[in-house]
């Protein structure tokens, strides 16, 4: 294995955990589930995506952003705005008082389309916008505060106030947003419809191969100086700065990522569920991917994956089975594992995994899956401090 | 101006200002509660909105009982006083089994009081019922004073700006004139220090905490007479009293009374002429700009660090 | 002001909070390969002059210039860019990281976003740090995560991350607060090493140690100087005595 190659994955180390979630993500719930929970799969990991952005901004960054779901909100409209202008052409909107603009609009009394709807009628344009506007909203918010060194929980609070503004801004402006009910009915891009199970499939791949994308581009800041100044950043601030680092410009920076790979997962929402409306862009579920990275492992990037998959399924289960008791297992997930597992998962795993000979047989099934220049021997040797390695606080507890 | 005559304007001024002013009472109690404790400890307690939702259910709960054996007139007294003791005794409690296992961890504090406050939305729900309920006030609360004819001042509002203005005296004089208070202000300043000289630390975080707690109490109480109570009453008024705190400058009470009115008064007014989320949304971003200047507050003084 | 051959010239300099001065019409300079020491009892100013220099406290008159650049005006990490390095009072280091990183994350180059991003750990970053951990006397410990050092051990550690960016000009705040009679030695001996091809300005409590050290020693008293020369001759000083022993 070449040595850029090796720096992306995270050495040796890291490439077993990441063959694992490959092969699971990849090769096993597709297998085994049928295509609609294999489609709620998809949901889910698509707000991995922003639980992977936690593991940076927050994990490793010390950086509490309490608006993530500002992003992955401004990724899934821009998604949905494409998709629904695409659902709105004149003949299929002929009975509207205006035809070929959005249902909702023309429920609204609003007769032509908005400036800002226009860009979304390309889709090269849409994904350009998807890639760069959260990120340069990220820009705006980032240069203000952390050039005036606000951090901590002002920062999270800050963060927090945004994400409200911007939801009641949707719910309130019915006309322009959808309002409450969000944007609905999408159906195709460019003409393929997204809604068949041949389609879901595809998506589904698509949303792996870019989380798996994320991961990577992750993993690579992380192990670059750039991860260690972060590190570094989180617990001592001012000798980074003493030591001739501007640190805002750092912390921008990973704020600015951290948006940019959350709006990709929100784009990838619409694409796989058919809709995007305010109830992910508030505070509600802000804070909750922030619970799904804590799970996972704060600073493990592949915890996070699992976090993710972890608390949307318990989600799934109980609030089929049990809806009132829901509320009372996230409350007590959010305690519990601040007050008793800060490292999530991963720090389970890390702790438990040496004493576990079961797991080191199990592993050579997986590697049997991994690409051929990696040992046998390698990848035991290194399966058991698997997830550890990503995760710096665990090695410290 | 929108079509209103200055003396239309006047009165709308007069008014807004007035409805604003309940709003500015359980902002202010919210906001108060919050910024003892964030001075305190450095964290927000975002289960703060919960332990209103708790003052509010008593004062609820209290009226019902009030109705049935004939004490409305002056069952309210007992609820704010029922309504402190209950949410002091639960934040005692939760300081206990939760919050001093997290001191220094500031962030964690935040997301497991988060918890928390879903803990108890629940826990509210499934005692309560998901319906909004209201308590019955008494009479003398109901009417309106009319200065002038065009001008309409609800008894309700004034009666709760008492309220919030003498709970606000007592936190003053508590944490400033009197001996707990001393050791509440030695402890935030040098908690090492402190407890060198024999303050127990633990038990004025804990004392504070539940301080704290009882204020939102109060306000929950106060809420009451604004507006009826659910179960995710408190999420309305979480992040509008953080924006009090950290605008106000969290170690100021003069900050805390000002930017609370500011607050109140800003949205009530702007909710007249636009609609109210538009209204509101304006306040927030007012109040986010000026912080990403001032990230300090409004009232903070330069330190020798 | 002219330009000087000083590599600091600090003149009227004061700051004030809320009224008080805590560093008052300050006029100070050090020459090149000088090692000042400042001593001065509690209150005196002498950490506010530091985070006046390297610009964590803002300055309300007066100039700081080093090599004839003004810092008044520069943030933080544009004056450590300058070539003025800072030790904090307590140690202050990753620890978190090995010791290894700790030095390397130092190495002055790579310190944009950008240049973080790409950074390559070189041959020449690994002789830089090889040879600051031997300065410090921290080879053998190069693996251990820098939190299990001892206290003494981290005061070096952070006195060769400044050494790493090779500033003109080193600030030391009491370095050798909580060290062994043995350390003390070993970084007095470290101290005149360092300063053979750079300045080096050090606060300090211990007078044995300040005359192991000190080229010249400023005395402050109420954010003022009260003496300034040599060792012996500042002892000497009435006004020192007073200040030291009271009335």
């Amino acid at each position: 294995m070449n040595t850029s190659l090796s720096k992306l994955v995270g050495g040796k180390e890291g490439l077993v955990g990441l063959a694992v979630l490959a092969a699971i993500i990849f090769v096993v719930l597709p297998l085994g589930v049928d295509i609609f929970r294999l489609n709620l799969v998809g949901k889910y990991l698509t707000y991995a995506f922003v639980a992977v952005s936690l593991v940076l901004l927050w994990g490793n960054g010390g950086i509490l952003s309490l608006g993530q779901g500002i992003f992955f909100g401004l990724g899934g409209y821009g998604m949905a705005m494409f998709m629904k202008l695409e659902a709105s052409d004149p003949i299929t909107t002929k009975i509207q008082t205006t035809p070929g603009i959005p249902d909702f609009m023309d429920w609204n009394q609003i007769t032509s389309l908005p400036w800002f709807w226009e860009p979304f009628k390309s889709l090269p344009l849409t994904i350009l916008i998807i890639l760069t506007i959260p990120a340069l909203f990220a820009y705006l918010i980032g240069f203000a505060m952390f050039k005036r060194r606000v951090g901590g929980v002002y920062f999270a609070i800050i963060t927090q106030a945004i994400a409200l503004i911007l939801s009641i801004l949707i719910v309130g402006q019915q006309g322009f947003t959808g309002g409450v009910n969000g944007i609905t009915d999408l159906k195709t891009v460019w003409g393929w419809d997204t809604r068949n199970d041949s389609a879901k499939y595809i998506l589904y791949y698509l949303n792996g191969f870019l989380l798996f994308g994320a991961i990577l581009l992750s993993k690579y800041v992380l192990n670059s100086k750039f991860g260690m100044l972060l590190l570094a950043m989180r617990d001592k601030e001012e000798r980074v700065r003493f030591s001739g680092y501007d640190v805002s410009n750092f912390k921008i920076f990973i704020f600015c990522l951290a948006a940019m790979i959350s709006a990709v997962g929100g784009a990838m929402f619409t694409l796989q569920v058919g809709f995007m409306s305010p109830s992910f862009v508030g505070i509600v579920p802000s804070i909750e991917m922030v619970i799904f990275c804590a799970v996972g492992g704060r600073a493990s990037l592949i915890g996070a994956v699992y976090g993710t998959l972890f608390v949307n399924f318990g989600k799934t289960f109980f609030s089929e089975s049990y809806p009132e008791l829901w509320l009372f297992i996230m409350g007590g997930l959010f305690i519990a594992v601040v007050m008793f597992f800060p490292d999530g998962l991963a720090g389970i795993w890390a702790k438990y995994s040496h004493k576990l000979n079961f797991f080191k047989k199990k592993s050579s099934v997986i590697v049997a899956e991994m690409p051929s220049d990696i040992t046998k021997k390698d990848a035991d040797k290194k399966m058991a401090n698997d997830i550890g390695v990503t995760n710096i606080e665990g090695a410290k507890a | 101006m929108f079509g209103y005559s200055m003396a239309d304007i006047g009165n709308i001024m007069v008014m807004q200002g007035f409805s604003g002013l309940s709003m500015f009472t359980v902002l202010l109690l919210m906001a108060l509660g919050l910024a003892i404790i964030f001075g305190q400890m450095g964290v927000i307690n975002m289960a703060h909105g919960e332990f209103m939702t708790i003052g509010a259910y008593t004062t609820v709960m209290l009226s019902k009982v009030a109705t049935t054996y004939g004490f409305v007139n002056y069952y309210f007294v007992f609820a704010i006083i029922l309504a402190f003791i209950l949410a002091f005794a639960l934040g005692y409690f939760i300081e206990f089994i939760m919050i001093r296992h997290l001191y220094k961890r500031p962030l964690d504090t935040l997301l497991a009081t988060w918890g928390l406050s879903l803990v108890m939305q629940q826990s509210f729900r499934s005692t309560f019922g998901a319906k909004e309920v209201s308590a019955e006030l008494p009479e003398w609360m109901l009417g309106s004073f009319k200065p002038t004819p065009d001008i309409d001042i609800p008894i309700n509002g004034v009666f709760v700006m008492i309220l919030a203005l003498l709970v606000t005296a007592g936190v003053y004089m508590f944490m400033y004139r009197s001996r707990w208070g001393l050791r509440v202000r030695a402890t935030v300043q040098n908690r090492v220090m402190a407890g060198a000289v024999g303050i127990n630390t633990q038990k004025v975080d804990r004392v504070t905490f539940a301080l704290g707690c009882g204020i939102a109490g109060i306000a929950g109480a106060a809420f009451t007479t604004i507006a009826s109570t659910g179960p995710t009453t408190g999420t309305l008024y979480i992040v509008d009293s953080f924006m009090v705190v950290v605008f106000g400058g969290a170690a100021s009470l003069m900050g805390t009374i000002a930017s609370a009115f500011g607050i109140a008064q800003a949205q009530s007014i702007l909710q007249f002429f636009m609609t109210s989320s538009m209204g509101k949304v304006s306040t927030l971003l007012v109040i986010v700009g000026i912080l990403m200047m001032k990230p300090e507050g409004l009232f903070a003084s330069k330190l020798r660090k | 002001m002219s330009n000087t051959d000083f590599v600091l010239a600090i003149e009227d300099l004061t700051v004030s909070f809320d009224g008080f001065k805590a560093v008052d019409n300050l006029t100070m300079y050090i020459d090149k390969n000088e090692l000042r020491v400042v001593i001065g009892p509690n209150g005196a100013g002498k950490t506010t002059v530091l985070d006046l220099i390297c610009g964590k406290t803002k300055s309300t008159n007066g100039s700081i210039k080093f090599m004839n650049h003004e810092l008044t005006k520069l943030s933080e990490h544009e004056i450590v860019r300058e070539g003025v390095g800072r030790k904090f009072q307590t140690p202050s280091i990753y620890e978190n990281l090995s010791v290894y990183q700790n030095l390397e994350v130092s190495y002055p180059k790579g310190r944009s976003v950008w240049g973080s991003l790409f950074f390559k750990r070189t041959a020449e970053v690994k002789e830089q740090v090889l040879k600051i951990a031997e300065e410090i006397m921290l080879t053998n410990f190069l693996d251990m995560e820098a939190a299990l050092l001892s206290h003494g051990q981290k005061q070096w550690l952070e006195i060769g991350m400044l050494l790493m960016q090779d500033p003109q000009l080193l600030m030391l705040d009491e370095p050798v607060a909580g060290m062994s009679a043995k350390e003390r030695d070993q970084t007095a001996e470290l101290l005149n090493k360092i300063s053979n091809n750079r300045s080096v300005l050090v606060i300090e409590h211990d007078m044995e140690f300040v005359k192991k050290i000190a080229h010249k020693v400023t005395v402050l008293h109420q954010g003022k100087i009260l003496a300034e020369g040599p060792m012996d001759q500042v002892q000497e000083d009435e006004k020192v005595i007073e200040v030291y022993l009271g009335h």
